[in-house]
């Protein structure tokens, strides 16, 4: 498998979208069974999935959430390409 | 307190701008049962429901509706952008455009503004989750409706995935109507 290090930028974007829907779901499954031990173990490894997926993305193209801001002579955060913006931009 | 991350929950990627479905799905923005309704509804419960666990299911949902919200608007930006007032008038979206031009505001299908009124915080437990599993489901049937209207695929993928979380939505609602979560 890939390696997020290896992934362009719309694939490195995708794995983004998918780890963070697993964590979302099991997040709120958990809150309904917080003694689930599959589910905390499904917790654990997507949302370091995520953590290393989301630092990955914010070294190479910039961040998307602040707390993997490093700006050196520009402020990238607010020059990221809008969400909404959508596939003819 | 809230932090945001500069992405859509799911991709919203269309390439063929069409104001007359635009109209349509713009309801799951500010419609009766559309997303505004539904994050300022659990987000506004939580304050007085009197289980710790169940509060912190109505923060973790009324947050993903905020992000289904910013994908409906996303929806809605990309059918009617770049769209000429003669394009949008043959579309039926002249009323709408001599108000907002394309921007996004709220409302339902039919032009009726949003309004608090669609939700209820009642500040009873029981009656504030049956509430929720309502409204899920209500939302759920207006995406079927939506996908039995609406054909492009670039389109339905998205609208499907946000029927697919009203699914798991009532589930957990009605899971936190149980025994487990009161104590």
């Amino acid at each position: 498998m890939m390696t997020v290090n290896q992934m362009n930028q719309a694939q490195l974007l995708h794995w983004i979208d998918m780890v963070s829907f697993a964590v979302v779901d099991i997040t709120e499954y958990l809150d309904t069974h917080p003694q689930d031990e599959e589910a905390l173990k499904y917790f654990d490894h997507y949302i370091d999935l995520r953590r290393s997926a989301m630092r990955a993305y914010a070294d190479k193209y910039g961040p998307l959430t602040i707390d993997t801001a490093n700006p050196e002579n520009y402020w990238t955060w607010s020059a990221q390409p809008l969400p909404w913006e959508g596939g003819n931009c | 307190m809230w932090n945001y991350e500069r992405r859509l929950q799911y991709p919203v990627n269309i390439t063929r701008p069409n104001a007359k479905i635009a109209k349509i799905i713009m309801t799951q923005y500010g419609g009766p049962d559309g997303e505004i309704s539904a994050s300022m509804r659990y987000l506004s419960q939580r304050y007085s429901m009197p289980y710790r666990k169940v509060a912190g299911l109505l923060t973790d949902i009324g947050t993903e509706e905020l992000a289904h919200m910013e994908m409906i608007a996303a929806i809605v930006r990309q059918l009617t952008k770049g769209l000429s007032a003669d394009e949008l008038e043959a579309a039926g979206f002249a009323p709408y455009y001599v108000d907002h031009t394309a921007g996004i505001w709220p409302q339902a299908a039919g032009g009726i503004p949003f309004n608090a009124c669609e939700f209820q915080s009642k500040g009873d437990a029981i009656t504030d989750l049956f509430e929720d599993m309502a409204a899920e489901q209500k939302a759920r049937v207006t995406y079927d409706n939506i996908l039995r209207l609406v054909k492009d695929p670039e389109v339905c993928d998205p609208i499907r995935f946000l029927r697919q979380r009203e699914i798991v939505h009532f589930q957990r609602f009605g899971e936190a109507d149980r025994e487990d979560c009161s104590k």
